[in-house]
């Protein structure tokens, strides 16, 4: 045995005992087939690392060069973070040994169980599993495309837009109107929309104080509303109005020339206008062939398969996975549970029954920060809450709780970024 | 004796250990928030024992100990869910 091989056997072996016996072993023993993971996100990044953990053939399928990370970025639009801390290679995945596929999968045949790629290639896969995020509709508003966004930021994948919002917002002149249009669910990242209205809210009150943002909601509850509603009145009572749908709050109509934003009950003309439009899941998810008519993605809860088109599993934002919202935190559990299911159903293994759960921090302004929590577990054919558990931060918590709620929502994006991207 | 060690435990897990070794339900979740890191803001899990993670989480649940988030968690699991997530945690060496 030459050194080389000694030390891999050794290295591979302490590796294996230390870190993950469970995958490693059942693997190697058992899951046999090749499985191609479609977005490099925080749900398929984290569901190709898993994979490749337990010795499993696993293609990740990405084009872009970076990933830009969307949680903690309404921190950039308000001028308090910078955006380089969003920004994350995917060298770490290619040093961890995973093959990466730096091209776009255009097409799926799930009969033929392939995947082609943008660059001709095709991928033959025996599970595949789609993390492919969202698209933002450009048919749903009158007005709001593609075009618009340019002009109206939605910022909802972060990236240039971010920073186009963010620039906006910095030149605006004091005394000016921003306009922030709220979609109704489901979309990605419910807490969102209220934690940058929040920051965009401080960023006014300390730099541009005779500066306004109206929020204009599609909806009339939203998450988190109890805690956010009372953030505003003690912080923002002068800078912040919220309108519900009851109130007229829903935007139907915009006009990127004049800026302006329009309900069925007033027009807004706005110095910054962010439009959140609708969402659907991306385009490859219809492609595949399991989007329904929603646009997003129908799935079994305990296997995250596609309930249109079997050997295809749905993660992240783009699944419907019932009571589990779009978040960060639940692609990259669902991811871990997904990966598990894939394992299990290549080695002829029944599924184990999966709890997950999701955390979502958000700010109210910086260093005050509040949280909902959720454990669910598959029930009628779908994610369900457990009853009992869960729950958003109290309303009356300290000042120091609300610090450390903060500090917690940053150590988990440091943490979870620095699994998924190394 | 290192080296004897991983053997031994390699031995224990076995070839067929696989089923019996995945993540009991709930447990992959814990790593999105506990890193590896000592000193970061949620405290790291490395290095505790399985007795001490499920003290915690029966105490979390019972609302006996101060929490910001880990209540509103620890009452999603029962008794003998929290310690099989426990173990596998402890096991794992807390990620």
């Amino acid at each position: 045995m030459s050194g080389l091989d000694r030390r891999r056997l050794v290295g591979g072996l302490a590796a294996a005992t230390l870190a993950r016996p469970a995958l490693a072993q059942g693997a190697k023993e058992a899951a046999k087939g090749r499985v191609v993971v479609v977005g490099g996100g925080f749900g398929g990044a984290t569901a190709a690392r898993a994979l490749h953990a337990a010795d499993l053939a696993v293609t990740l399928v990405e084009p872009a060069e970076h990933y830009i990370a969307c949680p903690m970025s309404n921190a950039v639009i308000a001028g308090l973070r910078p955006m380089d801390l969003q920004v994350f290679g995917y060298e770490g995945l290619a040093r961890a040994g995973l093959t990466l596929a730096r091209t776009e999968a255009v097409a799926v045949d799930g009969a033929a169980r392939q995947v082609r790629l943008a660059d001709g290639g095709t991928l033959p896969y025996d599970r595949l599993i789609l993390s492919p995020g969202i698209a933002l509709r450009f048919d749903a508003l009158p007005g709001y495309d593609a075009a618009a966004a340019e002009i109206m930021p939605h910022a909802w994948k972060a990236g240039a837009q971010t920073e186009r919002l963010a620039r906006q917002l910095a030149e605006m002149p004091d005394g000016g109107t921003v306009v922030l249009g709220v979609p109704g669910n489901p979309y990605r990242c419910p807490p969102g929309p209220y934690e940058r209205a929040s920051l965009i809210a401080y960023l006014l009150k300390t730099r541009k104080p005779r500066s306004k943002l109206i929020v204009l909601d599609a909806k009339d509850t939203f998450s988190k509303q109890r805690l956010f509603e009372a953030a505003w009145a003690r912080l923002y009572p002068d800078h912040l109005e919220y309108v519900p749908l009851a109130g007229g709050g829903q935007v139907t109509a915009v006009d990127p020339k004049t800026r302006t934003v329009r309900t069925d009950f007033a027009e807004y003309q706005a110095d910054v206008a962010c439009i959140i439009p609708p969402q659907r899941a991306a385009p490859i998810a219809a492609a595949a062939g399991v989007a329904d008519r929603s646009g997003w993605c129908p799935i079994d809860p305990v296997t995250f398969e596609s309930r249109l088109t079997p050997g295809i599993h749905v993660i992240g934002d783009a699944a419907i996975a019932g009571a589990m919202p779009k978040s960060a935190f639940s692609a990259n559990a669902q991811g871990k549970v997904c990966a598990e299911a894939v394992i299990d159903l290549l080695a002829g293994r029944e599924p184990a029954v999966p709890k997950l759960i999701n955390t979502c921090y958000s700010l109210v302004a910086p260093d005050d920060g509040i949280s909902v929590a959720g454990v669910y577990h598959p029930e009628n054919g779908v994610l369900a809450d457990v009853v009992g558990a869960g729950g958003t931060s109290p309303l009356d918590a300290p000042a120091e709780v609300r610090h450390r709620e903060a500090a917690y929502g940053e150590d988990w994006f440091r943490t979870v970024s620095h699994a998924v991207f190394g | 004796m290192r080296i004897l060690l991983l053997l031994a435990l390699a031995a224990a897990a076995g070839p067929a250990g696989a089923a019996e070794d995945r993540p009991p339900p709930g447990a992959s979740s814990c790593s999105g928030c506990h890193g590896p890191i000592a000193g970061a803001a949620v405290p790291t899990l490395t290095g505790l024992s399985a007795e001490s993670i499920a003290g915690a989480l029966a105490a979390f649940r019972a609302g006996t100990r101060p929490a910001t988030v880990m209540d509103r968690i620890a009452k999603g699991f029962t008794e003998e869910e929290s310690r099989a997530i426990a173990a596998w945690l402890a096991a794992r060496g807390g990620t």
